[in-house]
Protein backbone atom coordinates (compact mmCIF):
# COMPACT_ATOMS: atom_id res chain seq x y z
CA UNK A 1 0.00 0.00 0.00
CA UNK A 2 1.46 3.28 -0.57
CA UNK A 3 0.65 6.96 1.31
CA UNK A 4 -2.36 8.81 -0.37
CA UNK A 5 -2.07 11.35 2.20
CA UNK A 6 -0.79 12.86 5.55
CA UNK A 7 -3.50 13.53 8.10
CA UNK A 8 -1.03 14.75 11.11
CA UNK A 9 2.07 15.37 11.51
CA UNK A 10 3.84 15.29 14.94
CA UNK A 11 2.81 18.84 16.15
CA UNK A 12 -0.34 17.87 14.90
CA UNK A 13 -1.09 14.37 16.66
CA UNK A 14 0.55 16.68 20.01
CA UNK A 15 -2.00 19.55 19.38
CA UNK A 16 -4.51 17.05 19.39
CA UNK A 17 -3.80 15.44 22.44
CA UNK A 18 -3.87 18.80 24.45
CA UNK A 19 -6.82 19.77 23.31
CA UNK A 20 -8.17 16.34 24.30
CA UNK A 21 -6.76 16.23 27.78
CA UNK A 22 -8.47 19.34 28.26
CA UNK A 23 -11.92 18.37 27.24
CA UNK A 24 -11.66 15.26 29.17
CA UNK A 25 -10.87 17.45 32.18
CA UNK A 26 -13.57 19.73 31.09
CA UNK A 27 -15.86 17.04 30.47
CA UNK A 28 -15.42 15.02 33.76
CA UNK A 29 -14.50 18.41 36.00
CA UNK A 30 -11.12 17.94 37.00
CA UNK A 31 -9.28 14.74 37.28
CA UNK A 32 -10.81 13.42 40.22
CA UNK A 33 -11.68 9.46 40.15
CA UNK A 34 -10.21 9.78 36.47
CA UNK A 35 -8.36 6.69 35.29
CA UNK A 36 -6.89 6.22 31.59
CA UNK A 37 -6.69 2.77 30.12
CA UNK A 38 -5.19 2.69 26.44
CA UNK A 39 -6.08 -0.07 24.09
CA UNK A 40 -2.90 -2.55 23.32
CA UNK A 41 -0.94 -1.34 20.90
CA UNK A 42 -1.35 2.21 20.37
CA UNK A 43 -3.94 3.16 22.65
CA UNK A 44 -1.37 2.40 25.72
CA UNK A 45 1.33 5.06 24.26
CA UNK A 46 -1.66 7.84 23.93
CA UNK A 47 -2.92 7.18 27.34
CA UNK A 48 0.53 7.83 28.91
CA UNK A 49 0.64 10.74 26.98
CA UNK A 50 -2.28 12.28 27.85
CA UNK A 51 -1.81 11.39 31.80
CA UNK A 52 1.33 13.36 31.41
CA UNK A 53 -0.35 16.36 29.64
CA UNK A 54 -2.79 15.94 32.55
CA UNK A 55 -0.17 16.27 35.04
CA UNK A 56 1.22 19.58 33.37
CA UNK A 57 -2.15 21.16 33.47
CA UNK A 58 -3.82 19.86 37.01
CA UNK A 59 -0.39 18.75 38.70
CA UNK A 60 -2.05 15.49 39.31
CA UNK A 61 -0.97 11.80 38.82
CA UNK A 62 -4.33 10.01 37.19
CA UNK A 63 -3.31 6.35 37.08
CA UNK A 64 -2.64 4.23 33.60
CA UNK A 65 -3.55 0.87 32.79
CA UNK A 66 -3.22 -1.09 29.35
CA UNK A 67 -6.19 -3.07 28.31
CA UNK A 68 -5.40 -6.23 25.64
CA UNK A 69 -9.02 -7.19 24.29
CA UNK A 70 -7.57 -10.67 22.72
CA UNK A 71 -9.43 -12.42 24.25
CA UNK A 72 -12.76 -10.99 24.09
CA UNK A 73 -12.90 -10.39 20.59
CA UNK A 74 -15.87 -11.76 18.52
CA UNK A 75 -13.58 -13.23 15.57
CA UNK A 76 -11.69 -15.98 16.83
CA UNK A 77 -13.92 -18.24 14.90
CA UNK A 78 -12.72 -16.75 11.59
CA UNK A 79 -9.12 -15.74 12.15
CA UNK A 80 -6.23 -17.83 10.38
CA UNK A 81 -4.54 -18.10 13.76
CA UNK A 82 -4.85 -16.42 17.25
CA UNK A 83 -3.05 -13.29 17.87
CA UNK A 84 -0.98 -13.06 20.37
CA UNK A 85 -2.30 -11.50 23.72
CA UNK A 86 -0.03 -8.46 24.57
CA UNK A 87 -0.83 -8.06 27.97
CA UNK A 88 -3.00 -6.32 30.83
CA UNK A 89 -2.32 -4.15 33.25
CA UNK A 90 -4.96 -3.02 35.61
CA UNK A 91 -3.29 -1.92 38.63
CA UNK A 92 -5.61 0.38 39.92
CA UNK A 93 -9.02 -0.67 41.53
CA UNK A 94 -11.90 0.64 38.45
CA UNK A 95 -14.57 0.42 41.12
CA UNK A 96 -16.28 3.56 40.82
CA UNK A 97 -13.65 5.39 38.28
CA UNK A 98 -14.36 7.56 35.77
CA UNK A 99 -12.56 5.47 32.98
CA UNK A 100 -11.38 7.09 29.58
CA UNK A 101 -10.71 4.46 27.05
CA UNK A 102 -8.14 5.25 24.94
CA UNK A 103 -7.48 4.28 21.21
CA UNK A 104 -5.80 5.17 18.15
CA UNK A 105 -8.20 4.85 15.62
CA UNK A 106 -12.34 3.72 16.19
CA UNK A 107 -13.30 2.17 13.11
CA UNK A 108 -16.22 -0.13 13.53
CA UNK A 109 -16.33 0.02 16.89
CA UNK A 110 -15.80 -3.39 17.44
CA UNK A 111 -12.61 -3.31 19.36
CA UNK A 112 -14.57 -1.30 22.10
CA UNK A 113 -17.63 -3.31 22.60
CA UNK A 114 -14.73 -5.87 23.45
CA UNK A 115 -12.83 -3.24 25.47
CA UNK A 116 -16.41 -2.41 27.40
CA UNK A 117 -16.61 -6.29 28.22
CA UNK A 118 -13.51 -6.64 29.52
CA UNK A 119 -13.04 -3.45 31.60
CA UNK A 120 -16.41 -4.78 33.19
CA UNK A 121 -15.19 -8.18 34.28
CA UNK A 122 -12.34 -5.88 36.73
CA UNK A 123 -15.41 -3.74 38.17
CA UNK A 124 -17.71 -1.97 37.73
CA UNK A 125 -16.89 1.78 36.83
CA UNK A 126 -18.90 5.01 37.56
CA UNK A 127 -18.90 5.42 33.83
CA UNK A 128 -16.52 4.98 31.11
CA UNK A 129 -15.81 7.03 28.28
CA UNK A 130 -13.91 6.67 24.97
CA UNK A 131 -11.10 8.89 23.52
CA UNK A 132 -9.55 8.24 19.97
CA UNK A 133 -7.12 9.91 17.92
CA UNK A 134 -9.02 8.83 14.80
CA UNK A 135 -12.33 8.61 13.81
CA UNK A 136 -12.35 7.03 10.47
CA UNK A 137 -16.23 5.84 10.56
CA UNK A 138 -18.02 2.88 9.39
CA UNK A 139 -19.15 1.60 12.59
CA UNK A 140 -20.80 -1.77 12.96
CA UNK A 141 -21.98 -0.91 15.77
CA UNK A 142 -23.89 1.59 17.87
CA UNK A 143 -20.66 3.21 19.39
CA UNK A 144 -19.38 6.83 19.03
CA UNK A 145 -16.47 8.43 20.78
CA UNK A 146 -16.38 11.26 23.26
CA UNK A 147 -13.29 12.97 22.39
CA UNK A 148 -12.19 12.49 18.96
CA UNK A 149 -8.53 14.09 17.53
CA UNK A 150 -9.59 13.92 14.09
CA UNK A 151 -12.82 13.12 12.09
CA UNK A 152 -11.67 11.46 8.66
CA UNK A 153 -14.27 9.84 6.17
CA UNK A 154 -12.04 7.33 4.26
CA UNK A 155 -13.39 4.81 2.22
CA UNK A 156 -13.33 0.79 3.58
CA UNK A 157 -10.32 -0.35 0.88
CA UNK A 158 -7.95 2.52 2.34
CA UNK A 159 -5.98 1.96 5.28
CA UNK A 160 -5.32 4.59 8.25
CA UNK A 161 -1.98 4.00 9.63
CA UNK A 162 -0.85 6.05 13.37
CA UNK A 163 2.71 5.81 13.55
CA UNK A 164 4.23 7.04 17.16
CA UNK A 165 7.78 8.05 18.33
CA UNK A 166 7.66 4.82 20.83
CA UNK A 167 7.24 2.34 18.33
CA UNK A 168 8.30 3.74 15.19
CA UNK A 169 11.03 5.95 13.64
CA UNK A 170 8.41 8.33 12.29
CA UNK A 171 5.24 10.17 14.11
CA UNK A 172 2.34 10.72 11.74
CA UNK A 173 -0.90 9.72 11.00
CA UNK A 174 -1.38 9.09 7.18
CA UNK A 175 -3.72 7.17 5.15
CA UNK A 176 -2.43 4.54 2.86
CA UNK A 177 -4.52 2.90 -0.60
CA UNK A 178 -3.41 0.02 -2.65
CA UNK B 1 4.56 -17.63 13.98
CA UNK B 2 0.81 -19.29 14.51
CA UNK B 3 -0.23 -22.55 15.72
CA UNK B 4 -2.16 -23.48 12.99
CA UNK B 5 -2.66 -27.17 13.95
CA UNK B 6 -5.96 -29.18 14.66
CA UNK B 7 -4.30 -30.86 17.44
CA UNK B 8 -1.53 -31.42 20.08
CA UNK B 9 -0.76 -34.22 20.50
CA UNK B 10 3.28 -33.97 21.66
CA UNK B 11 6.01 -31.82 22.22
CA UNK B 12 8.35 -33.71 19.52
CA UNK B 13 9.13 -32.18 16.41
CA UNK B 14 8.08 -28.81 18.28
CA UNK B 15 10.62 -25.60 17.10
CA UNK B 16 11.56 -23.44 19.69
CA UNK B 17 9.09 -20.52 18.46
CA UNK B 18 6.33 -22.65 18.73
CA UNK B 19 6.83 -23.23 21.85
CA UNK B 20 7.70 -19.89 23.33
CA UNK B 21 4.19 -19.07 21.33
CA UNK B 22 2.38 -20.75 23.53
CA UNK B 23 4.28 -19.95 26.48
CA UNK B 24 4.18 -16.21 25.63
CA UNK B 25 0.10 -16.82 25.23
CA UNK B 26 0.20 -18.15 29.04
CA UNK B 27 1.66 -15.29 30.05
CA UNK B 28 -1.75 -13.29 29.49
CA UNK B 29 -3.68 -16.60 30.76
CA UNK B 30 -2.17 -16.23 33.97
CA UNK B 31 -3.40 -13.04 34.75
CA UNK B 32 -6.81 -14.07 33.74
CA UNK B 33 -6.83 -16.72 37.27
CA UNK B 34 -5.60 -13.92 39.24
CA UNK B 35 -8.63 -11.67 38.60
CA UNK B 36 -11.82 -11.18 40.80
CA UNK B 37 -13.75 -12.39 37.63
CA UNK B 38 -11.35 -15.46 36.64
CA UNK B 39 -13.51 -15.58 33.42
CA UNK B 40 -12.86 -14.62 29.68
CA UNK B 41 -15.43 -15.24 26.18
CA UNK B 42 -12.72 -16.69 24.00
CA UNK B 43 -13.68 -19.96 23.55
CA UNK B 44 -17.78 -19.18 24.18
CA UNK B 45 -20.37 -21.67 22.93
CA UNK B 46 -17.67 -24.51 22.29
CA UNK B 47 -17.90 -27.64 23.76
CA UNK B 48 -14.81 -29.34 25.46
CA UNK B 49 -14.87 -33.28 26.46
CA UNK B 50 -12.35 -34.64 29.02
CA UNK B 51 -12.02 -38.28 28.20
CA UNK B 52 -9.24 -39.61 30.76
CA UNK B 53 -9.29 -43.20 30.57
CA UNK B 54 -6.68 -43.04 33.58
CA UNK B 55 -7.05 -42.10 36.82
CA UNK B 56 -6.07 -38.00 36.98
CA UNK B 57 -7.11 -35.45 39.63
CA UNK B 58 -4.61 -32.83 38.80
CA UNK B 59 -4.67 -32.92 34.96
CA UNK B 60 -8.57 -33.21 34.51
CA UNK B 61 -9.20 -30.52 37.13
CA UNK B 62 -6.51 -28.38 35.46
CA UNK B 63 -7.88 -28.36 32.13
CA UNK B 64 -11.42 -28.52 33.35
CA UNK B 65 -10.95 -25.37 35.25
CA UNK B 66 -8.75 -23.83 31.30
CA UNK B 67 -11.92 -24.54 29.82
CA UNK B 68 -14.49 -23.02 32.02
CA UNK B 69 -12.12 -20.11 32.48
CA UNK B 70 -12.25 -19.46 28.84
CA UNK B 71 -15.68 -19.73 28.85
CA UNK B 72 -16.40 -22.89 26.97
CA UNK B 73 -18.76 -25.72 28.02
CA UNK B 74 -16.72 -28.34 29.83
CA UNK B 75 -18.15 -32.25 30.50
CA UNK B 76 -15.99 -34.63 32.18
CA UNK B 77 -16.46 -38.74 31.27
CA UNK B 78 -14.42 -41.04 33.58
CA UNK B 79 -14.11 -44.32 32.29
CA UNK B 80 -15.18 -46.16 35.26
CA UNK B 81 -18.78 -45.11 34.79
CA UNK B 82 -19.12 -45.02 30.98
CA UNK B 83 -20.16 -47.28 27.97
CA UNK B 84 -16.09 -48.42 27.65
CA UNK B 85 -17.26 -51.09 30.48
CA UNK B 86 -19.64 -52.50 28.00
CA UNK B 87 -16.89 -53.02 25.46
CA UNK B 88 -17.20 -50.04 22.94
CA UNK B 89 -13.65 -49.26 21.16
CA UNK B 90 -11.79 -46.42 21.85
CA UNK B 91 -12.99 -44.60 18.40
CA UNK B 92 -16.24 -45.38 18.77
CA UNK B 93 -16.17 -43.68 21.94
CA UNK B 94 -14.74 -40.82 20.60
CA UNK B 95 -17.17 -40.94 17.46
CA UNK B 96 -20.30 -40.59 19.61
CA UNK B 97 -19.02 -37.88 21.58
CA UNK B 98 -18.32 -35.94 18.61
CA UNK B 99 -21.54 -36.79 17.09
CA UNK B 100 -23.01 -34.49 20.11
CA UNK B 101 -20.63 -31.89 18.79
CA UNK B 102 -18.00 -31.53 20.24
CA UNK B 103 -15.01 -29.18 19.34
CA UNK B 104 -12.32 -30.59 21.31
CA UNK B 105 -11.44 -33.60 22.93
CA UNK B 106 -8.69 -33.90 26.04
CA UNK B 107 -7.81 -37.85 25.96
CA UNK B 108 -5.56 -39.83 28.48
CA UNK B 109 -5.29 -43.31 27.80
CA UNK B 110 -2.67 -46.06 28.64
CA UNK B 111 -2.18 -47.04 25.51
CA UNK B 112 0.66 -44.67 23.45
CA UNK B 113 -0.29 -43.25 19.93
CA UNK B 114 -4.28 -43.11 20.92
CA UNK B 115 -4.67 -39.24 20.88
CA UNK B 116 -2.98 -39.41 17.10
CA UNK B 117 -5.29 -42.09 16.66
CA UNK B 118 -8.58 -39.94 17.26
CA UNK B 119 -6.77 -36.52 15.83
CA UNK B 120 -6.54 -38.90 12.35
CA UNK B 121 -10.39 -39.71 12.66
CA UNK B 122 -11.96 -36.70 13.86
CA UNK B 123 -13.08 -33.28 13.27
CA UNK B 124 -12.35 -31.72 17.20
CA UNK B 125 -9.39 -30.70 17.96
CA UNK B 126 -7.44 -33.72 20.16
CA UNK B 127 -5.50 -32.70 23.10
CA UNK B 128 -2.86 -35.10 24.25
CA UNK B 129 -3.00 -35.81 28.33
CA UNK B 130 -0.50 -38.20 28.70
CA UNK B 131 -0.70 -41.52 26.94
CA UNK B 132 1.01 -44.54 28.11
CA UNK B 133 4.83 -44.12 27.84
CA UNK B 134 4.78 -41.69 25.06
CA UNK B 135 4.20 -37.56 25.67
CA UNK B 136 2.62 -35.84 27.91
CA UNK B 137 2.75 -32.67 26.02
CA UNK B 138 1.25 -29.82 28.17
CA UNK B 139 3.00 -31.09 31.51
CA UNK B 140 6.10 -30.30 29.61
CA UNK B 141 4.98 -26.98 28.94
CA UNK B 142 4.00 -26.37 32.62
CA UNK B 143 7.17 -27.05 33.46
CA UNK B 144 8.98 -24.74 30.65
CA UNK B 145 7.15 -22.01 32.13
CA UNK B 146 7.49 -22.64 35.86
CA UNK B 147 11.60 -22.56 34.71
CA UNK B 148 10.96 -19.00 32.34
CA UNK B 149 9.05 -17.92 35.47
CA UNK B 150 11.31 -18.48 38.19
CA UNK B 151 14.67 -18.37 36.94
CA UNK B 152 13.53 -16.00 33.15
CA UNK B 153 14.97 -18.30 30.99
CA UNK B 154 15.77 -22.09 29.81
CA UNK B 155 18.33 -21.78 27.22
CA UNK B 156 21.86 -22.94 28.94
CA UNK B 157 20.68 -23.85 32.04
CA UNK B 158 21.22 -27.29 33.34
CA UNK B 159 18.25 -29.72 34.05
CA UNK B 160 18.14 -32.93 36.08
CA UNK B 161 15.51 -35.46 35.23
CA UNK B 162 15.70 -38.13 38.02
CA UNK B 163 13.13 -41.38 38.35
CA UNK B 164 12.10 -44.10 36.10
CA UNK B 165 12.93 -42.72 32.95
CA UNK B 166 11.86 -45.50 30.67
CA UNK B 167 8.44 -45.07 31.81
CA UNK B 168 7.48 -41.52 32.20
CA UNK B 169 6.14 -39.56 29.26
CA UNK B 170 6.85 -36.34 31.39
CA UNK B 171 10.38 -36.90 31.35
CA UNK B 172 10.45 -37.85 27.48
CA UNK B 173 7.94 -34.55 26.39
CA UNK B 174 10.46 -32.55 28.45
CA UNK B 175 13.44 -33.69 27.18
CA UNK B 176 12.02 -32.83 23.82
CA UNK B 177 11.06 -29.37 24.89
CA UNK B 178 14.02 -28.58 27.38
CA UNK B 179 16.59 -29.51 24.65
CA UNK B 180 14.31 -27.26 21.58
CA UNK B 181 14.82 -24.64 23.55
CA UNK B 182 18.41 -25.20 24.08
CA UNK B 183 18.86 -26.49 27.90
CA UNK B 184 21.28 -29.05 28.97
CA UNK B 185 19.07 -32.35 29.98
CA UNK B 186 20.58 -34.97 32.14
CA UNK B 187 18.76 -37.82 33.37
CA UNK B 188 19.08 -40.51 35.80
CA UNK B 189 18.11 -43.22 37.09
CA UNK B 190 18.43 -46.97 38.10
CA UNK B 191 19.63 -48.61 34.80
CA UNK B 192 16.74 -51.02 34.61
CA UNK B 193 14.43 -47.48 34.50
CA UNK B 194 16.99 -46.05 31.55
CA UNK B 195 15.81 -46.55 28.05
CA UNK B 196 18.64 -47.87 25.70
CA UNK B 197 19.83 -45.70 23.26
CA UNK B 198 18.63 -42.28 25.52
CA UNK B 199 21.55 -40.34 24.58
CA UNK B 200 20.30 -39.83 20.75
CA UNK B 201 18.08 -37.39 22.55
CA UNK B 202 20.76 -34.82 23.16
CA UNK B 203 20.99 -36.12 26.64
CA UNK B 204 23.73 -37.29 29.04
CA UNK B 205 22.72 -39.76 31.35
CA UNK B 206 23.80 -40.67 35.02
CA UNK B 207 23.68 -43.55 37.37
CA UNK B 208 25.20 -41.48 40.62
CA UNK B 209 22.43 -38.90 41.73
CA UNK B 210 24.82 -37.14 43.22
CA UNK B 211 26.62 -36.46 39.97
CA UNK B 212 23.36 -35.67 38.24
CA UNK B 213 22.21 -32.95 40.43
CA UNK B 214 25.71 -31.33 40.75
CA UNK B 215 25.78 -27.65 39.66
CA UNK B 216 22.37 -28.05 38.23
CA UNK B 217 19.69 -25.34 38.07
CA UNK B 218 16.69 -27.39 37.74
CA UNK B 219 15.84 -30.77 39.38
CA UNK B 220 12.62 -32.48 37.89
CA UNK B 221 11.67 -35.54 40.23
CA UNK B 222 9.74 -38.37 38.58
CA UNK B 223 7.01 -40.12 40.27
CA UNK B 224 7.99 -43.88 41.32
CA UNK B 225 5.02 -46.07 40.38
CA UNK B 226 5.36 -48.37 42.90
CA UNK B 227 3.99 -50.98 41.11
CA UNK B 228 7.03 -51.32 38.78
CA UNK B 229 8.41 -52.86 42.26
CA UNK B 230 6.33 -56.24 41.16
CA UNK B 231 8.46 -56.07 37.65
CA UNK B 232 11.49 -56.91 39.24
CA UNK B 233 12.52 -53.00 38.22
CA UNK B 234 13.72 -52.19 41.69
CA UNK B 235 14.45 -54.05 44.84
CA UNK B 236 12.57 -51.84 47.45
CA UNK B 237 11.72 -48.62 48.39
CA UNK B 238 13.68 -47.57 50.83
CA UNK B 239 17.06 -48.71 48.57
CA UNK B 240 15.51 -46.18 45.81
CA UNK B 241 14.99 -43.78 48.02
CA UNK B 242 18.22 -43.90 49.37
CA UNK B 243 19.75 -44.11 46.30
CA UNK B 244 17.39 -41.80 44.29
CA UNK B 245 15.49 -39.86 46.53
CA UNK B 246 16.33 -35.99 47.06
CA UNK B 247 17.05 -34.75 50.45
CA UNK B 248 18.22 -31.57 52.00
CA UNK B 249 22.32 -33.09 51.26
CA UNK B 250 21.94 -33.50 47.60
CA UNK B 251 20.17 -30.02 47.05
CA UNK B 252 22.91 -28.50 48.09
CA UNK B 253 25.09 -30.10 45.60
CA UNK B 254 22.92 -28.28 43.27
CA UNK B 255 23.59 -24.58 42.11
CA UNK B 256 22.45 -22.08 44.65
CA UNK B 257 18.85 -20.97 43.78
CA UNK B 258 18.28 -24.28 41.96
CA UNK B 259 14.57 -24.89 42.05
CA UNK B 260 13.02 -28.62 43.05
CA UNK B 261 10.13 -30.22 40.45
CA UNK B 262 7.43 -32.61 40.42
CA UNK B 263 4.72 -33.23 38.58
CA UNK B 264 2.79 -35.09 41.55
CA UNK B 265 1.44 -36.81 42.60
CA UNK B 266 4.51 -37.21 45.40
CA UNK B 267 5.60 -40.32 47.10
CA UNK B 268 6.81 -38.44 50.65
CA UNK B 269 9.92 -39.85 51.58
CA UNK B 270 10.76 -42.18 47.80
CA UNK B 271 11.71 -39.74 45.45
CA UNK B 272 11.26 -37.02 47.28
CA UNK B 273 11.71 -35.98 51.18
CA UNK B 274 9.14 -33.90 52.65
CA UNK B 275 11.36 -30.94 53.87
CA UNK B 276 12.86 -30.76 50.33
CA UNK B 277 8.94 -30.65 49.08
CA UNK B 278 7.55 -28.16 51.39
CA UNK B 279 10.14 -25.82 51.36
CA UNK B 280 11.88 -24.08 48.54
CA UNK B 281 9.87 -26.17 45.59
CA UNK B 282 7.99 -25.09 42.96
CA UNK B 283 5.72 -27.86 43.05
CA UNK B 284 2.87 -26.06 43.61
CA UNK B 285 3.61 -22.76 41.36
CA UNK B 286 3.68 -25.94 38.49
CA UNK B 287 0.00 -26.53 39.78
CA UNK B 288 -1.31 -22.83 39.08
CA UNK B 289 0.78 -22.42 35.61
CA UNK B 290 -0.84 -25.31 34.77
CA UNK B 291 -4.34 -23.65 34.48
CA UNK B 292 -2.66 -20.79 32.26
CA UNK B 293 -0.71 -23.05 30.21
CA UNK B 294 -3.77 -25.26 29.11
CA UNK B 295 -6.07 -22.38 28.85
CA UNK B 296 -3.21 -20.80 26.37
CA UNK B 297 -3.01 -24.08 24.28
CA UNK B 298 -6.83 -24.37 23.93
CA UNK B 299 -7.00 -21.16 22.67
CA UNK B 300 -4.23 -21.34 20.38
CA UNK B 301 -5.93 -24.32 18.74
CA UNK B 302 -9.25 -23.09 19.01
CA UNK B 303 -9.16 -20.50 15.98
CA UNK B 304 -10.91 -21.08 13.10
CA UNK B 305 -10.58 -20.76 9.67
CA UNK B 306 -7.65 -23.24 9.69
CA UNK B 307 -5.68 -23.02 6.26
CA UNK B 308 -4.96 -27.18 6.80
CA UNK B 309 -6.16 -29.14 9.33
CA UNK B 310 -2.46 -30.42 10.34
CA UNK B 311 -1.58 -32.06 13.48
CA UNK B 312 1.45 -30.49 15.46
CA UNK B 313 3.81 -33.01 15.79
Amino acid sequence: MKEKALILDKAGIDRALTRIAHEILEKNKGPADLALVGIQRGGVHLARRLAVKIRDIEGVDVPVGSLDITMYRDDLDIRASQPVPKGTDISFDVHDKAIVLVDDVLYTGRTIRAALNSIMDYGRPRRIQLAVLVDRGHRELPIRADFVGKNLPTSTKEKVEVMLSEESAEEKVVILEE
Amino acid sequence: MALGSKDLLGIRGMSADEINLILDTAMSFKDVSEREIKKVPALRGKTVINLFYEASTRTRTSFELAGKRLSADVINISVSTSSVVKGETLLDTAKNIEAMKSDMIIVRHPCSGAPELLAKRLKSSVINAGDGFHEHPTQALLDMFTIRERLGRIEGLDVAIVGDIAHSRVARSNIYGLTALGARVRVCGPPTMMPRDIERLNVSVYYDMDKAVDGADVIMMLRLQLERQAAGLFPGVREYARLYGLNKRRLSLAKDGAIVMHPGPMNRGVEIMSDVADEGSVILDQVTYGVAVRMAVMFLLSGGGRAETQSLS
